[in-house]
């Protein structure tokens, strides 16, 4: 439970420290992007911006295996980024493409893509967490040890009863999942303060018994040093963890919120702690990078980004004749037992890659 | 081939739990009170003895989690049933049966299925009263993405629980708590039941009776009286609420040209009146009077036995029902 300060910034691994600053710069511009595309009616329905909080996704995600499974919530789009999932398969979706990762049926709150294990894109609060658990539960039952799955959720989150009893179940059953709690300080428009009794989230999730820990969310080396150290110990067989992430998203809830519940001084105090701004500067003020350096970040995550609009843009959209598909799989014989009892043994891994 | 063997519907479910755990790996049943308690009726007992707490898994009292967990499981690569002790208790998962389980597969453009069996006992009889003795399993025929089954006979309960099993959907099946002690054959080397077709119980050409459930051995008994009386009902077990067989049910209709639908949950917005519509809409031409319903009163379900009786359809109601409708003595 007792925050974790690094004794300095820098790692000292100079090529972690540039593609954990690229990886947040991907994020910040793929979604400014996505806010002006929001403005031109290109992206509808609801949009909610991670901006601020690039130094969690991209802290966590980097020290993720293939192998990993990871849930997240309605404000997803980093996050799939970094798994791997496209920028113009996550565009495509916003637009609302054939081509895009959910084939349009998800949106923006809702990205999945089989291939990286990324399951959402979950926008019932809470409601993903007791789904980590079961993932958990099924690594450990099938003997895939070393296999974490790891579940963001904000603060509002723990408000909810599927919060407690997916806590309970997890260290119950001990099962390998890091709880990533993003703590950005609002549940929409309401406060920390005026929505938890108890407002020290990590010694909230202690009380299950797993381990909590709070660390600082906008410095994304304590981000990446945090989940190192409880990711080994989960790979390990050591049961679930808790991180608490402190945060702060500089944008609106939504695109609809009007953000009249926040203080301007506060979100610009905030600001002053840009998780992108701060370690650049130690980034530059150290040497690991020149301005140069920053500038061709920048201009890579343009490029991708602007690529993924391009793609998105002349994309087809999915015919409304297959509407009705993916409401239930068909069933396939051969899955069927006969009357045996016996089964095809090849069908066992059909859903697992 | 062995001769069928006589059980009740409890030793025909557990059959079904036992062939799946040995059979297949990837089964594993939780809920509450599913090991050492033997489950509320007694459904999984001693299978914990057999096949181990870790595939015969007790919960807490957490319908939202271990529902969820069960969702998660399936994705896993796992093949969990999950009983949820009744249909009441369900409502505090109905998050997760219908926000995700339901959703999933094509919220995600058709690349997550959810292969969850949830196992969970409907209806009335025992009073229970008011939050053990719903018949919701309408709502939950209400949702697409969902599959839902009412084994109504101890073969039924046997040999539907390995076609849910095999089932890439998510799989909803309602037992009756009334049924635990019928007795029925139950052919060993039956094998697996198209759990999307419905099934006529009892031939006849005068009318046709819809029901399910608990429903099922009240209709099959008021055939019988009905025809001591002259008039000649088909009984149709639906069997699946989702999908509807109405193929199965209309081409009965137009033989009979009349249809009773008995529905132990209530009548507003109920499964009878969906069966209601979608007779009328396929056999309006044939049909000789109007459909039809029979349906509970619009009432919580009392405790008191005469009360309860009197607040879900008894073979009695059915009769008198039947006669109406076929214009004969109610």
């Amino acid at each position: 439970m007792t925050t974790e300060v690094p004794p300095a910034r820098l790692s000292g691994n100079h090529d972690l420290e540039r593609r954990l600053l690229g990886d947040m710069i991907r994020i910040r511009v793929f979604e400014e992007r996505c806010a002006e595309l929001y403005g031109e009616s290109k992206i509808r329905g609801f949009l909610h911006l991670y901006i601020g909080e690039e130094a969690v996704a991209s802290g966590v995600m980097s020290c993720l295996q293939p192998d990993d499974a990871v849930l997240a919530t309605y404000r997803e789009h980093g996050h799939a980024l970094l798994r791997g999932v496209s920028a113009a398969s996550i565009m495509s979706e916003m637009f609302g493409k054939a081509t895009g990762c959910s084939g349009g049926r998800g949106g923006s709150m809702h990205l999945f893509d089989a291939e990286t294990r990324f399951f959402g894109g979950n926008a019932i609060v809470g409601g993903h967490l007791p789904l980590a658990v079961g993932l958990g539960l099924a690594d450990q039952m099938l003997g895939r040890d070393g296999a974490v799955t790891v579940c963001f959720f904000g603060e509002g989150a723990m408000a909810e009863g599927e919060f407690h009893e997916a806590m309970n179940l997890a260290a119950l059953w001990n099962v390998p999942v890091l709880f990533c709690c993003e703590n950005n300080r609002y549940a929409m428009g309401t406060s920390l303060r005026s929505s938890e009794s108890q407002v020290d989230l990590a010694l909230k999730a202690a009380s299950y018994a797993l381990p909590a820990w709070s660390v600082d969310g906008m410095d994304v080396m304590e981000v990446y040093r945090a989940t190192t150290k409880a990711l080994s110990a989960i790979r390990a067989g050591g049961g679930p963890m808790f991180v608490e992430f402190q945060t702060y998203r500089f944008r609106a809830h939504s695109m609809f919120d009007p953000d009249l519940y926040r203080d301007p001084d506060e979100v610009e105090r905030w600001k002053q702690r840009d998780p992108i701004t701060t370690f650049a500067n130690g980034l530059l003020t150290d040497g690991v990078i020149d301005d140069a350096d920053f500038d061709a970040l920048w201009t890579a995550a343009r490029d991708e980004t602007e690529a993924a609009v391009a793609a998105a843009d002349a994309a087809p959209i999915e015919a409304v004749g297959t509407l009705l598909e993916h409401v239930t799989r068909p069933v396939e014989p051969t899955t069927v037992p006969d009357a045996s009892g016996s089964r095809d043994q090849d069908e066992v891994d059909e859903v697992w890659p | 081939m062995n001769e069928p063997a006589t059980m009740t519907y409890r030793e025909a479910m557990r059959e079904a739990l036992r062939d799946a755990l040995t059979t297949d790996e990837r089964v594993f049943i939780m809920g509450e009170d599913v090991a050492d308690y033997g489950g509320t009726y007694a459904v999984t007992k001693g299978l914990h003895e057999e096949f181990g707490r870790d595939r015969v898994r007790n919960t807490p009292l957490s319908e939202s989690g271990f529902v969820g967990a069960g969702i998660g499981a399936a994705l896993g690569g796992l093949r969990p049933i999950v009983e949820i002790m009744t249909v009441n208790f369900s409502l505090l998962a109905l998050d997760q049966l219908v926000n995700t389980a339901a959703a999933l597969l094509h919220m995600s453009g058709g690349q997550f299925n959810v292969p969850l069996v949830v196992r969970t006992t409907t209806g009335a009889g025992r009073q229970l009263a008011a939050q053990h003795s719903h018949s919701l399993e309408g709502w939950f025929a209400h949702v697409p993405g969902l599959k839902v089954i009412a084994p109504a006979t101890p073969a039924d309960a046997r040999w539907m629980l390995p076609t849910a099993l095999a089932d890439p959907n998510p799989v909803i099946v309602f037992e009756h708590s009334g049924l635990y002690n019928d007795r029925g054959p139950v052919d060993p080397d039956g094998g697996p039941v198209d759990i999307d077709r419905a099934v006529v119980r009892r031939s006849g050409d005068q009318l046709t009776i819809v029901a399910w459930a608990g429903m099922l051995p009240k209709a099959l008994e008021a055939a019988e009286q009905l025809a001591a009386g002259g008039v000649s009902a088909e009984v149709i077990d639906l069997r699946s609420l989702r999908p509807l067989d109405l193929p199965t049910v209309s081409a009965s209709v137009e033989r009979t040209h009349r249809a009773l639908v008995v529905d132990e949950g209530w009548r507003t917005g109920g499964m009878n009146a969906e069966l209601a519509a979608a007779i009328t809409e396929t056999c309006f031409w044939t049909l000789d009077a109007p459909v039809s319903r029979l349906a509970s009163l619009e009432v919580p379900i009392p405790y008191a036995k005469h009360l309860e009786t009197a607040a879900i359809p008894q073979v009695d109601d059915i009769v008198a029902a039947a006669n109406a409708l076929v214009g004969g003595a109610s």
